[in-house]
């Protein structure tokens, strides 16, 4: 099933980079050609607490803002998201559209009985991996669980390729950026675990590929289509 | 100086060659970026030549006062600090103007009312100063997030309003505003606003031109008021104090004044159409009867529920309003002439434009004007809600709409 637009709804727990990775998804559509917007949930986060960010990519201009209240995608940064209804909305898929798409962090079945009736009622499909073991394997730091995460999504609902993806973390990381004084801080502690800078975003990347391609496969065992058409325009240089 | 035979390059105190309005808004090449609208804030102060900011902390507009920092630390704003309460910064902004200088400031719901009696008063003093209001929730109850009811408050103070519906219209709002506020014959105070979060925290594309171009410095020589000349004791800051005589000659002067105020505002009109490419702009199909009238956020929301009902066979259209004060008051009349029912939908829960609409179009109009749907508290609007709205009015069954 194609679509116009695919809005992607991220329950996570402060500290997961859950809005970088929004950050990074948008820039990355944006980077391949697509209309694409991010945004936070606008509200007083904290570690461990609910956090959530938003990432909307379409093939004509968007102008919808807020919250995702009727996502396509939902991507669950944490179990406990699950598990202790750490999440902004009760159940965690409530609002999910037909067709649409879960990515779980958690190589665990956390869905009862009942959620999956509901789900597979909708002909969401769900997809299972363990984002944070991606991420200490390869990046050797549970900080870039994000980077697998954002790279399932690409691989699994397609249209944005590696090289968007390289673009979209590069762009994240190495241009001056404020978000808040707390990124900032996280931003120089994720400088002094990693040393340099490019090799952050080189173990970043491969994270986000190995997820990617990981995904991909899934996607292809599952018969999914791509969720968008191919882009509408090239990105302007 | 003597006149130069050939054309002279002027440049401005950050280095940047100073254009004219024209060829920074319309003419000069964009390239595309991606950015927030806080980020947005801060280009567009880069490329407006100010003069002063000063700066108080309040979500959701402290990033972008923040950056406006940065901007005063690489050379591109003459000063910036940080006052003691809103109510200080707008005071100390007010002193800035009357000094001659080109002054922003930007501030959010509680620090809107803390600053209050500040806006009528900088009206009084005709100072084209500049407010980037990034509405939220007013307490009480305590809320940081988004809702626009601030804006209500801000009607009658005499100071310009325009509204904001992305990054893009917010960067051009800012630059356009200094250039309209400041004609000698408008110079009253621009408020830009915008909703906050949803655009100040929402990163988007936008499309600006180089950050080596800027606006000509203000000359605050053309100002209908003298500037303060604070070398010669007392620095004449207001007109002579009506309060201090009470007789009818004083009750007039400060009657007529408050209209003059007003006036300035519909003088600024010509402008603002020329600047903000209409005080309206219209989205969806032209012949619907069935129109959206909204400013900002709402107005976004309002174009994707058009999408969405013309899946379900309906025709609709937005009528997004650019400029509140002055009221788009001909160009709303005409592009509501066919409309059999006008939807006014706001993050507020008093429907502040909704009474505009009916002001204006009272007796203009045969259209039903419907004040919904409406959200407050940080809520969000979906597009889907908006049509499940419109489905009911028109008497239209409500399938699931997603």
């Amino acid at each position: 099933m194609t679509r116009r637009r695919v809005n992607i709804r991220m329950p996570a727990l402060g500290g997961q980079g859950a809005v970088t990775a929004a950050h990074i998804i948008a820039t990355a559509a944006d980077y391949e050609g697509y209309y694409a917007v991010s945004n936070p949930f606008f509200g007083a986060e904290k570690r461990m607490a609910p956090a959530e960010s938003y990432a909307r990519i379409g093939v004509e201009p968007i102008f919808d803002r807020g919250e995702v209240v009727y996502p396509d995608v939902i991507m669950v940064f944490h179990p406990q998201v699950i598990t202790m209804g750490k999440s902004y909305t009760m159940p965690f898929y409530s609002g999910i559209k037909r067709n649409g798409l879960i990515i779980i962090n958690s190589e665990e079945d956390l869905l009862t009985e009942e959620d999956k009736e509901y789900l597979e009622g909708l002909e969401v499909k769900v997809l299972n991996f363990n984002a944070t073991k991606f991420a200490i394997d390869i990046a050797g730091t549970e900080l870039s669980t994000n980077m697998a995460m954002l790279g399932a999504l690409f691989g699994a609902i397609g249209g944005v390729g590696v090289e968007s993806i390289e673009e979209g973390i590069k762009s994240r990381f190495l241009k001056k950026f404020v978000a808040s004084g707390g990124t900032a801080s996280l931003d120089s502690a994720l400088e002094r675990k990693f040393k340099k800078k490019l090799e952050l975003i080189q173990k970043n990347l491969d994270t986000a590929r190995a997820a990617y391609e990981m995904a991909q496969r899934w996607a292809q065992e599952q018969g999914l289509e791509p969720f968008l058409p191919p882009p509408p325009k090239k990105a302007l240089v | 100086m003597a006149q130069a035979s050939t054309e002279k390059v002027i440049y401005n105190r950050a280095g940047q060659r100073v254009v004219s309005p024209d060829y920074l808004l319309f003419e000069a090449p964009r390239t595309k970026h991606f950015m927030t609208g806080s980020e947005a804030v801060k280009e567009a102060v880069k490329r407006s030549s100010v003069d002063a900011s000063v700066s108080y902390p309040i979500t959701p507009q402290s990033e972008a006062a923040h950056l406006i920092g940065e901007l005063w630390v690489e050379g591109y704003v003459g000063v910036y600090f940080r006052g003691e309460s809103e109510f200080g910064v707008m005071s100390e902004l007010a002193g800035c103007a009357m000094a001659g200088a080109r002054s922003i400031t930007t501030t959010s719901g509680p620090g809107t009312l803390r600053a209050m009696e500040n806006f009528p008063m900088w009206a009084g003093t005709r100072i084209p100063v500049q407010l980037v209001l990034m509405a939220r929730g007013i307490n009480s109850p305590l809320s940081i997030q988004p809702d626009n009811l601030e804006v209500s408050f801000l009607l009658d103070t005499g100071c310009m309003i325009w509204y904001a519906e992305n990054a893009q219209d917010l960067f051009d709002m800012i630059i356009a505003g200094f250039v309209v506020a400041e004609k000698p014959e408008v110079h009253v105070p621009i408020i830009t606003a915008v909703d906050g979060f949803f655009v100040s925290h929402t990163r988007e594309a936008i499309m600006l031109p180089p950050d080596d171009i800027a606006l000509p410095p203000y000359d605050p020589y053309k100002s209908p008021m003298p500037v303060i000349d604070a070398e010669i004791p007392p620095g004449r800051f207001l007109r002579d104090p009506f309060v201090m005589k009470s007789n009818y000659i004083s009750y007039a002067t400060h009657a007529s004044w408050q209209f003059e105020v007003r006036s300035a505002i519909e003088r600024s009109r010509p402008y603002a159409k020329h600047y903000l490419r209409g005080l309206i702009e219209e989205f969806g199909d032209p012949e619907a009867e069935i129109v959206f009238v909204a400013c900002g956020t709402a107005a976004a929301q309002s174009k994707e529920a058009v999408r969405l009902l013309e899946d379900e066979g309906i025709k609709a259209r937005v009528v997004k309003l650019k400029t509140i004060r002055p009221f788009p008051i001909e160009e709303l009349i005409n592009a509501t002439k066919n409309a059999k029912t006008i939807f006014v939908p706001e993050f507020n829960v008093v429907g502040w434009l909704e009474r505009e609409v009916r002001r204006y179009l009272y007796k203009r109009s045969d259209a039903d004007i419907i004040g919904a749907p409406r959200v407050a508290g940080g809520m969000t609007m979906p597009p889907e809600v908006i049509v499940k709205e419109v489905l009911k009015i028109l008497g239209k069954e409500v399938k699931h709409v997603i």
